[in-house]
């Protein structure tokens, strides 16, 4: 912690006296770093480079904490530098393993084409039925941890897609160009990554 | 339009603008089908469940 007590001391004290700065910080990291490693563990898929990139974050928010002044939250703003932490790891792995040696997709082949009849039309068994107060579930930790399960079954192609436009919510334009691959390529990936996530929570949460 | 199809613009529209025509036959398709309006309604809560996790207040 030397590291950060340097930072810390060397701060100029925050504008508003009455609202230590770094104190909130160190207060939400004390109790969200959980959720933070989580959040970067499940796109990189790597608990050792997830821890990494938080303390990154962490060392960055401290440092840039007199830019935060009249920022909505710190939650949201510790997030947004934790995405672009994200985002720089990405970019990183991509130069080591690019997307294209990820296999050429044949683990995600149209595989749910068995929810449709052969004229296209839903089949019966499969027919979306209506989630009983999925708002609820977003209380409730064991959903989350179905959530990340059904995160976790994505080929790792599909997921990195579907991460850095969800998660990270870079445009589909951005996505294409950083993976170099074709935007109808990035929309059929993504609409896959949805049909999954969707039957595994459905099967798995939302039982009928 | 079938379901297949709907599905595809369905979740293509949360990554593009559909086109006129694309909204229109879409439009059409879910006044018809109850299975594709809970999906269209499922992708929507997945990238709402998803924001709400990722520092969105």
């Amino acid at each position: 912690m030397t590291k950060l007590n340097a930072i810390m001391t060397q701060a100029d004290p925050p504008a508003d006296p009455s609202v230590d700065v770094p104190e909130q910080i160190q207060g939400f990291f004390g109790e969200h770093r959980p959720d933070l490693v989580r959040f970067a563990s499940i796109q990189l898929r790597d608990p050792a480079m997830a821890e990494d990139v938080v303390q990154e974050t962490l060392i960055a928010v401290l440092k840039g904490h007199n830019a935060f002044a009249n920022r909505s939250s710190v939650k949201t703003w510790v997030f947004s530098i934790l995405k672009r932490k994200v985002i720089d790891a990405l970019r990183l792995r991509q130069r080591e393993v690019p997307i294209s040696q990820l296999g050429s997709g044949d683990e995600e082949t149209e595989g749910h084409n068995d929810l449709f009849d052969r004229r296209g039309f839903w089949a019966n068994e499969h027919k979306p039925h209506r989630w009983a107060n999925p708002d609820d579930s977003l209380e409730q930790k064991q959903f989350w941890r179905v959530f990340e399960l059904c995160l976790d079954h994505l080929p790792e192609r599909t997921s990195r897609v579907f991460m850095m436009r969800e998660f990270l919510e870079l445009e589909t334009d951005e996505i294409c160009q950083e993976l170099a691959i074709t935007t109808s390529n990035c929309w059929v990936i993504l609409h896959r990554a949805r049909m999954s996530l969707r039957l595994c929570l459905d099967e798995t949460w939302f039982t009928r | 339009m079938n379901c297949k199809e709907a599905t595809h613009l369905m979740s293509e529209d949360l990554d593009r603008p559909l086109r006129w025509h694309e909204q229109v036959a879409l439009r059409f398709h879910l006044m018809m089908c109850s299975g594709c309006r809970n999906f269209r309604t499922q992708i929507g809560f997945l990238r709402a469940a998803i924001r709400l996790r990722s520092g969105g207040d």
